[in-house]
């Protein structure tokens, strides 16, 4: 086995984890890592491919590696939204967690959650008392 | 290649970066998951320069590992509230067996294809050496990304745009046109401060020779721009400077400028009669550097706006 095969077996196997983590986490920020660490395997299954394609004096296929730089930076446009909304859900909801149980708990079971919404809903979701009047009006 | 000192080394780096990425799964906190997170992404870019991809380490220890990464920390902090009713939940046993099948089944399936690969591996690496002299560009991955494929680079830009445009719509209505994130704190006689002085004449420099030195070496617009992103947020984080208003006229511009002038490039070749995103040939380069040097302060501007997220305070009520 050469570098390049054992690259592609470690990407192959960071997907597996990638995706077993997606599903299992509860906690929607640590879902959208486990989304990356997928991502990350995939990429660097293309990576190997694109190793293995060494040749006219380059270490590895431009083109394919070309493509991974868009994807990395898709990929983080793709996080950037997934975390913007993850906030806007924690800042309404109080929770982190998509579970229909953990929505519960934060509304009637669980005192300690119930709590924390109130907080939540008492102060990001009132407008704020700074906002100028004039600042509507001008648009 | 096969044995030796350079196989060890690539074999040590694979097993720490499954096991990197297994605590990050695995950690109890958050915060801990994304400082693996972190961590992954660093030895992920080392990984890349051992499979001869500089430009690939580049972006990934900037993009992947450096603004995720602040991504995610920030917003693990402003999650902190949320972490005691998460770590509560386990989700239930067979539901955990079915992902661990489902999980293996795929990594398998992946790495049976990544044996089974054709030996003469199939590359376009001999297309793109030919191809390059005509661009003028002597990093293959550039002319790769400026002119083989430079569709995909377009329409990458877009995708950015389009993900501005997604966060910027979650603002709440009364603070459209306000000013993204909060007002950060910063002791003035802080180190945050001392090194938000010291690092962004470097990092601007540093950040502009990525943008020249990518057309015949590793780097480029996007890595360039990454930096000149993070200078700003350092600036932004020590209160040094501000987020702008999310309607200032000089922001909108800056935004669309690097795509704007990708796709009218692309519209004069389409008119001069060859394709669109023809370069004509003996001006290739210059053009390139053109569209790059619209790209970097595009991308910097785009990226810092992504990673300050929606408006949160109110914008100049004077304008």
């Amino acid at each position: 086995m050469n570098s390049a095969t054992w690259y592609g077996l470690v990407g192959a196997a960071l997907a597996g984890i990638g995706l077993y983590g997606l599903i299992v986490q509860h906690h929607v920020l640590r879902k959208i890592l486990s989304f990356n660490l997928l991502g990350a395997g995939v990429f660097l299954l293309a990576g190997a491919v694109a190793r293995r394609g060494a040749a006219a004096g380059l270490p590895g296929d431009p083109v394919l590696q070309g493509l991974v730089i868009t994807g990395i930076i898709v990929a983080f446009a793709a996080t950037v939204l997934a975390v913007t909304l993850l906030l806007r859900l924690g800042q309404a909801t109080g929770s982190a967690s998509l579970s229909p149980r953990a929505l519960d708990g934060a509304t009637s079971s669980d005192g300690e959650t119930k709590t924390s919404l109130d907080a939540n809903e008492a102060s990001p979701r009132a407008p704020p008392a700074a906002t100028d009047p004039r600042d509507g009006a001008t648009h | 290649m096969a044995a030796g000192a350079g196989f060890l080394l690539d074999l040590g780096f694979g097993l720490l970066l499954l096991a990197v990425a297994t605590f990050a799964l695995r950690t109890r906190t958050t915060y801990a998951a994304v400082v693996g997170f972190v961590a992954f992404g660093v030895l992920l870019a080392l990984v890349w320069f051992r499979l001869g991809a500089a430009d690939v380490a580049i972006t990934e220890a900037a993009i992947g590992s450096g603004l995720t990464g602040l991504l995610l920390l920030n917003a693990s902090a402003m999650l902190r509230h949320t972490e005691s009713a998460a770590v509560g939940l386990q989700t239930r046993l067979p539901v955990r067996a079915a992902a661990f099948v489902a999980a293996a089944a795929v990594a398998a399936g992946l790495a049976v294809a990544v044996l089974a690969l054709p030996s003469p591996a199939p590359t376009l690496a001999p297309m793109a050496v030919a191809g390059a002299p005509a661009t003028g560009l002597g990093n293959p991955v550039a002319a790769t990304l400026m002119a083989f494929r430079a569709t995909d680079t377009l329409l990458e830009k877009v995708v950015l745009l389009l993900a501005i445009i997604g966060i910027w719509s979650l603002a709440r209505d009364e603070l459209w046109g306000g000013r993204p994130g909060r007002r950060h704190e910063a002791d003035p006689k802080g180190t945050l401060v001392f090194f938000a002085r010291l690092l962004p004449p470097v990092g601007i420099v540093f950040g502009v020779y990525l943008l020249f030195v990518g057309a015949d070496h590793p780097g480029g617009a996007f890595q360039g721009g990454t930096i000149l992103a993070a200078m700003w947020l350092l600036a932004i984080m020590a209160r040094l400077s501000d987020t702008p208003a999310i309607d200032g006229r000089w922001l909108r511009f800056w935004l669309i400028a690097g795509p704007a002038a990708f796709v009218l490039v692309g519209l004069a070749g389409l008119a001069l009669g060859e394709a669109f995103l023809a370069y004509p040939q003996p001006f290739a380069k210059p053009i390139i550097l053109g569209i790059e040097l619209a790209k970097i302060v595009t991308v910097a501007v785009t990226l810092a706006m992504l990673v300050a997220g929606p408006p949160e305070r109110p914008g100049n009520p004077h304008r």
